[in-house]
């Protein structure tokens, strides 16, 4: 999944006079206050941080309180989705005009059924709502599946992305990982038989046309 | 759309949605007909026919398939319309409409969470004219539908969008009505804030639902002056002399009086009572919700978060009377695990040295309060805390040489007083039991009032007065030629203030609880001063002696200071219970809260 990335950072902390009794405290605290929250100078939304401090000293700034600054070398594990980026997240509801899709626990991702392709119909099937592909009958998206989608937007303040299922590499993970390759030799295996009812003197011809397909598609993936 | 409201059942819902995408989409180009009709039909609120209801239900359900078309911008009195929309004013079918309306908008985007949020945290409360028929029958039916329908919505959302607790707590702590709401708005909100408490995101928002509870608590506590709750009277005598007051027959006997007091102007006790109510059923939905906890085993996370906003807000409010009291109830629904804590956390924080000094001492007022009152207690347990506080006593006194000094030693005087404080109700309980006379008999308590300190010169006459007077009938403090080693501090007229202007050493938190209606709760786990068997005591039975009142004059009430009037305990005019010599006890009465001559 694209979207997460770990970055080495050098931090200053300004910590009140009164944390100096506990700093390691006051510093986790001070991060901590900061996680799930979309910062700019990080760039992305801060997950999970480790850090650490080199120096025993730490220059006290003048003023009216006079805080110290304690200089930290930090692991941040960010969160920065960018549109055409590719992500995961699973499906929590399922509706006509939409899928609700929550990524990493924490981030709500919406696609609309303007952004749902065509192959794709909603469906309700004993009782249960999912959308279904008219091309690869295995093809199901339902509640609780994994999906990876395109970003189409990233709301900053609410965390919030817009996605988009039209991209083919797009769908139901555990489909695309699997299965993809198979349908796609399947789905060329049912041309050639087509193409065989029609000019038998192509048989012999097969095996070089399963070895060019293949080849074919490692040439685009 | 008046096309469209006639033939509803001919159109399907794609056809609806299409054609309100189609008018959304519209005003972006400068075509604002459709979507002006659109929200036009949306205002019908009062006694809607089954006509319009239909169309309403139509346009709710078509905009829900339409949301990924409404814009911040250009649909803006759409928003304001939906946003406007009361769930009260309508019937079943409205109501699951908008609600689905309310959650597909809040995931649509993340701009809209916090607008559909709002406007759910809205519907808590009803609009002003509902406020009246909501106690009746239809009314809290009513408000069952609506609050199912708010809490469910508000789960929608937060299933689908995961940070959205965090921003509901704090929309839902904006939007609490402050104490100048009318009481019915009040109760309701407190009561859409315990269920959100105990609802599926309770894990998310239930700490900071009790929190801000605790807060309403305290904010309507300390607008109650102590002058509303009881008619006071200056002439005020020792605490120990009597505690309750029977309303009624104050009021019977005061038309007669030359009052010495204060005169009450109608509105300043008028506001006291109103108060008093909104508060007293404030503490009602308080106790039910504990009482609801504990029976499904949630009690020890809920008192977690008490606890805190406890020593956040309430321990240091400056004479709160009742909010305090949802401890008490707390401790009593589960004294071995939520007692233990309470005690545990006032003994930190008496004995801590980083805390102020009005903390602590607001600390051991609270602990000696709770010892002595709280009915659940076992007297081996007092006796073992008891132990504890002599102990730091013992121990502050060795390492002080120096002589009676207010400002310095507050914390050693409250703690001295607190110790004599729980010895006046559970001297004799203590005293009962051989091993813990035993203990009581080898505390360092002489050697403590002995001290160049002088506990006994400096801390309130009427404790000092009534432990010394229970330690001399229980043979304690005497030598072996039977003197009683204080007697020269009898009637001593000695009264120091040591609590600060705060007047901490007239604070005892747990004096009996005066409101009406929830002091049921409180009721039975409580020991009132009357209850006390006394060293001094006669065996004889406990007399109902309700009717002395009337008879007996007063005097001795000058001795008294000013000051007493202004205690924790507020004792009534000392004509209606019998004159200082005469320490009988009265049974308690019957307690009514705040009420003025003119209300009765």
């Amino acid at each position: 999944m694209e979207g997460l990335k770990v970055s080495e950072s050098d931090l200053l902390v300004y910590l009140h006079p009164s944390k100096s009794k506990n700093v390691s405290q006051a510093i986790y605290n001070e991060l901590s206050s900061m996680l799930f929250k979309y910062n700019e100078t990080f760039d992305g939304v801060l997950l999970a941080y480790s850090a650490s401090t080199n120096d025993e000293l730490a220059k006290i700034l003048p003023g009216l309180h006079p805080c110290f600054g304690v200089r930290l070398k930090a692991q941040l594990l960010l969160f920065h989705p960018k549109p055409n980026m590719i992500l995961e997240g699973k499906v929590v509801k399922l509706g006509a005009q939409s899928i609700h899709i929550v990524v990493l626990g924490f981030s709500s991702a919406t696609i609309i059924d303007e952004d749902i392709r065509e192959e794709f119909d909603y469906k309700v099937k004993h009782g249960k709502e999912l959308f279904a592909s008219s091309v690869n009958k295995r093809h199901k998206i339902e509640i609780e599946t994994v999906v990876r989608f395109v970003v189409k937007s990233f709301d900053e303040e609410t965390l919030h992305l817009s996605g988009s299922l039209l991209q083919p590499n797009t769908g139901n993970v555990n489909w695309l990982d699997k299965y993809a390759e198979e349908d796609l030799v399947e789905s060329n295996t049912k041309k050639r038989r087509d193409y065989q009812t029609a000019d038998h003197s192509k048989l012999t011809t097969d095996d070089d046309r399963v070895k060019k397909s293949k080849k074919h598609k490692s040439s685009h993936s | 759309m008046g096309a469209v409201g006639d033939d509803i059942g001919d159109v399907s819902d794609y056809e609806l949605t299409h054609h309100v995408r189609q008018a959304l989409k519209a005003v972006l180009e400068g075509d604002t007909d459709e979507y002006d009709q659109l929200i036009g039909n949306m205002h019908h609120t009062e006694r809607l026919v089954p006509d319009e209801v239909a169309m309403l239900v139509t346009i709710l359900r078509a905009l829900s398939g339409a949301v990924s078309f409404i814009d911040i911008v250009h649909h803006r009195s759409l928003l304001s319309s939906i946003c406007a929309m009361r769930f009260w004013n309508y019937g079943p079918d409205v109501m699951d409409a908008l609600m689905e309306l309310v959650v597909t908008l809040a995931t649509s985007n993340g701009k809209y969470v916090d607008l559909c949020l709002d406007m759910l945290v809205s519907n808590f409360i009803p609009p002003f004219n509902f406020l009246e028929i909501l106690k009746q029958p239809r009314g809290l039916a009513k408000k069952d539908q609506v609050l199912a329908r708010v809490h469910a919505a508000l789960k929608g959302i937060a299933d689908l969008v995961p940070l959205a607790p965090s921003r509901l707590e704090q929309i839902v702590r904006e939007r609490v009505p402050n104490v100048f709401a009318k009481e019915a708005q009040i109760v309701v909100y407190v009561e859409n804030m315990l269920m959100l408490e105990s609802g599926d995101m309770g894990e998310f928002v239930g700490n900071s639902m009790i929190f801000e509870l605790v807060n309403r608590l305290i904010d309507l506590d300390v607008e109650i002056g102590w002058d509303e709750v009881l008619l006071d009277d200056p002439n005020n005598k020792g605490i120990f002399l009597m505690e309750l007051e029977d309303l009624a027959r104050t009021d019977e006997t005061e038309m007669d009086m030359d009052e010495p007091q204060i005169e009450y102007t109608g509105r300043k006790v008028l506001w006291g009572n109103v108060v008093a109510q909104k508060l007293d059923t404030l503490m009602e939905l308080a106790f039910d919700h504990l009482q609801s906890c504990f029976k499904n085993g949630r009690l020890p996370q809920v008192f977690e978060a008490l606890l805190q906003s406890f020593q956040s807000t309430v321990l240091n409010a400056y004479k709160s009377k009742f909010a305090q009291f949802v401890m008490f109830y707390a401790c009593s629904l589960d004294p071995e695990d939520c007692g233990t804590q309470f005690v545990s956390k006032l003994l930190e924080i008496f004995k801590s040295t980083v805390y102020p000094q009005e903390w602590r001492m607001s600390a051991v007022a609270y602990l000696a309060s709770y010892l002595s009152r709280a009915k659940f207690l076992s007297t081996s347990y007092v006796t073992i805390i008891l132990e504890s506080l002599v102990d730091w006593c013992y121990k502050y006194s060795k390492n002080q040489s120096g002589e009676i000094n207010l400002k310095n030693h507050r914390v050693f005087y409250a703690a001295c007083q607190a110790l004599m404080y729980v010895l006046c109700f559970r001297m004799r309980s203590i005293l009962a039991t051989p091993r813990l006379k035993s203990q009581l008999v080898n505390m360092p308590l002489e050697k403590i009032f002995k001290h160049a300190l002088n506990p006994l010169e400096v801390c309130l006459p009427s404790i000092v007065e009534e432990f010394l007077r229970q330690a001399k009938a229980a043979h304690l403090f005497t030598v072996s030629n039977g003197t009683f080693l204080f007697d020269h501090l009898f009637e001593s007229e000695l009264s120091r203030a040591f609590g600060g202007f705060q007047r901490l050493d007239v604070f005892f938190p747990f004096d009996p609880y005066l409101l009406k209606k929830s002091d049921r709760f409180i009721r039975p786990n409580f020991i009132y001063w009357s209850m006390v068997r006394t060293t001094y005591d006669d065996d004889e039975d406990d007399d109902d002696d309700d009717d002395d009142d009337d008879d007996v004059e007063d005097d001795n009430d000058d001795e008294f200071d000013m000051n007493l009037s202004k205690m924790s305990i507020t004792p009534k005019d000392s004509f209606m219970f019998g004159n200082l010599q005469d320490r009988k006890m009265q049974m308690p009465s019957r307690i009514r809260p705040s009420t003025s001559p003119e209300s009765l």
